[in-house]
């Protein structure tokens, strides 16, 4: 899950990681009362939304008075910024973070991912802040410093000090430094995060040390035990039919083509779209029913995949495992007699109950073909679309 | 011989009293494997299929003699049912458990450090050695008994390139499910290790997916360790990088994970690349006619 930067701050705030003022604006009127209550030399504007790249797409501003936070504030929101990371279609603004400005003498970055070789959090930290770090370490890799943490005593103070001394804090910020790359470490590890990055950390004239930018995501896995993240999900972010899946615990992506897909197991899910691929053919989804679905489940699947209105015909491929094949046969059909169903249907069956699986679809009097291979069924999907 | 379990491999289910361990309890006893208890807490004291349950996994160990265990305790509690796997000194801990938090199994692979148990999983499909024993969730027929081993991150995709191959006639020596999460408890490199100096084995198929570089370096390994061919496939070569494809690590981030660079690797190392999952087992019968290995591994 992602959430928007001022979000991101404010859970930081209260783990003692210091980040400037500020507030959330919906509309012009409340970015100009947030202003007036930070009453700041400079404030800047911020667009929120969950991409990077904001600043270029011309949606940070620095206002200079109230007129100037007016200004900023109706030229952003409802603007639809397009950035590297938002896709040609990008995304429209609707909140804004209305922030104090700060003095920044140097701009740094401090990350803490997963790192799944050494199956441990590592913290990276680099003097080259501002820039994305994926654009350093490929460039200037001699310019990220990590830090791999053990979880049995978590970040230590000296490994926090060793790399605030690599990327060059000024020796009088050190301790802010440190207390700050602690809480950051804290947090990511109490909110089960699966990304916290701060880029840029700064440092200022009145020798502070600030996360000038967050970015948290966290581990869907650990959404159960956080129940407090659930207010911070913003569904204008998401997909429609992704919300309506997430709903029903499906694993589903929306994707450009035309041909739905319902599979189960991420492996052969991401498999069927290559073939389908491979076959001259474009998938619209991913869809893993995952292995503990029930008939109602699928059946709530099929249906996301005919709300699809770019949906012109559905390859099911499944290979049951602990997923069972009349399960899915189950839902299929009973999908089918809620909505109907006007678009070619390909079915493939093997693992777990599957005579049980063919016979119910055989009996449902419904036009489905049946594939006796992946390739198969592929095949004739892709020719029935076309 | 085979890798990790035989037919005489003494089996315990945590979480037995669940309804999908008691549907996989029974096809695991059908199919012939050893289960000789179960866990769940405060159910000690009753039975499932005939088969005694325990409340702890120590108590269950000493009673029955069991070496492996396999874990289908919820998400939340899976975490600890492994570490309580280990802490019994079981040789192996089959994890099929799908949605653990990942920092969890950072804090279980600290704890397993210096222990003697093997962790397989987590959200896994299982261990099986054809005709001798099967440990998690694969659908037993379409297993065959041979030379071919398999090795995979996806549970499907490992039953798509067994049953291409038992279909051809290829039976498998074992086939090892190692999960779709980022953190997990056995890897590439150590099933290929196990694979290579099994007798039984003669070749390997490797079956991987998009996120984190686990396949280059196993394919590395193959090209400086591996005595036996491998066929290999990456699933996700069309993932729109950064979405997170149904498994946790299927995902490609800053560039990284993609299934181009994978493949690229293994062919550099040696390792023929299916081009699509519907020619797994046609691609390793090339290769095993290529190695004189074809007539040795046909087996029915």
């Amino acid at each position: 899950m992602n959430i928007h930067e001022y979000q991101g701050k404010e859970i930081l705030r209260s783990y003692g990681v210091n980040v400037p003022n500020g507030h959330v604006a919906y509309t012009v009127d409340e970015a100009v009362e947030a202003a007036k209550k930070l009453d700041s030399a400079v404030t800047v504007v911020k667009a929120q939304i969950h991409a990077g790249g904001r600043g270029k797409a011309g949606g940070v501003k620095i206002a200079k008075n109230e007129a100037d936070v007016r200004t900023y504030a109706e030229e952003i929101l409802g603007k639809t910024l397009v950035t590297h990371q938002t896709g040609p279609e990008g995304k429209e603004v609707k909140r804004l973070l209305i922030e104090e400005g700060c003095d920044i003498k140097k701009e740094y970055y401090v990350g803490l991912v997963l790192d799944r070789a050494s199956s441990r959090v590592v913290l990276m930290a680099s003097e080259e802040g501002g820039t994305e770090i994926e654009e350093v370490a490929a460039a200037t890799p001699e310019k990220i410093f990590k830090e791999v943490i053990d979880p049995l005593v978590g970040l230590t103070g000296f490994q926090a000090r060793r790399l605030a001394f690599n990327i060059n804090i000024p020796h009088e910020m050190l301790g802010k430094a440190v207390k700050f790359m602690m809480g950051l470490y804290q947090a990511f590890i109490e909110k089960d995060c699966s990304i916290a990055e701060i880029n840029p950390l700064v440092t200022t004239g009145d020798g502070e040390v600030l996360a000038l930018d967050a970015k948290l995501n966290f581990d869907d896995n650990g959404l159960f035990r956080q129940k407090d993240l659930q207010a911070f999900r913003d569904l204008d972010e998401e997909d429609e039919k992704e919300i309506e899946a997430s709903k029903y615990d499906l694993s589903y992506v929306s994707l450009d083509g035309n041909i739905g897909c319902m599979v189960n197991g991420a492996g052969l899910a991401m498999s069927t779209m290559d073939i389908i691929k491979h076959y001259g053919g474009d998938p619209a989804n991913f869809l893993d029913v995952g292995g503990g679905a029930t008939a109602e489940k699928v059946t709530e699947a099929f249906k996301i995949i005919l709300s699809d209105s770019n949906v012109k015909g559905i390859f099911v491929n499944i290979f049951g495992g602990i997923m069972k094949c009349d399960v899915i046969a189950e839902g299929v059909v009973e999908a089918t007699k809620q909505v109907g169903l006007e678009i070619p249907l390909v079915v493939r069956l093997e693992g777990t109950n599957v005579d049980l699986g063919k016979k119910i679809l055989n009996e449902s009097g419904l036009n489905i073909t049946s594939a006796g291979s992946m390739a198969d069924g592929a095949e004739k999907i892709v020719s029935m679309v076309k | 011989m085979s890798v990790y379990v035989d037919k005489d491999t003494k089996v315990i289910v945590q979480g037995i009293t669940g309804g999908t361990a008691r549907f996989h309890t029974k096809q695991m006893l059908e199919y012939g494997t050893k289960i000789v208890g179960g866990v769940t807490p405060k159910k000690g004291g009753t039975e499932v299929e005939g088969v005694p349950v325990f409340n702890t996994v120590q108590e269950a160990v000493e009673k029955t003699g069991a070496t492996a265990s396999v874990i289908y305790v919820p998400a939340p509690f899976a975490a600890d049912a492994i570490m309580e796997a280990a802490d019994a000194e079981l040789d192996l801990a089959i994890c099929i458990t799908e949605h653990i938090p990942v920092i969890d199994m950072v804090n279980v692979k600290r704890y397993l450090e210096g222990k003697k148990t093997r962790l397989i999983g987590p959200n896994c499909p299982g261990v099986i050695t054809p005709d001798e024993c099967k440990i998690g969730i694969m659908p037993g027929y379409i297993h065959k008994k041979g030379h071919v081993g398999v090795v995979s991150r996806s549970g499907t995709l490992t039953y798509e390139a067994v049953h291409q191959l038992s279909e051809a006639g290829y039976g498998q020596s074992s086939a090892v499910g190692i999960g779709g999460d980022p953190v997990n408890g056995t890897d590439f490199i150590d099933v290929l290790t196990a694979f290579n100096e099994d007798p039984e084995t003669e070749a390997v198929v490797m079956i991987g997916e998009i996120g984190g570089t686990a396949e280059e370096e196993a394919a590395a390994w193959v090209k400086a360790n591996m005595k036996k061919p491998v066929v290999g496939f990456i699933g996700g070569a069309t993932a729109p990088p950064g979405k997170r494809m149904g498994h946790a690590g299927a995902i490609i981030s800053g560039g990284q994970g993609t299934a181009e660079a994978k493949i690229s690797v293994m062919n550099e190392c040696g390792i023929q690349v299916a081009e699509t999952p519907a020619v797994m087992g046609e691609t390793m019968i090339r290769v095993l006619e290529e190695n004189n290995l074809k007539e040795k591994c046909k087996t029915h």
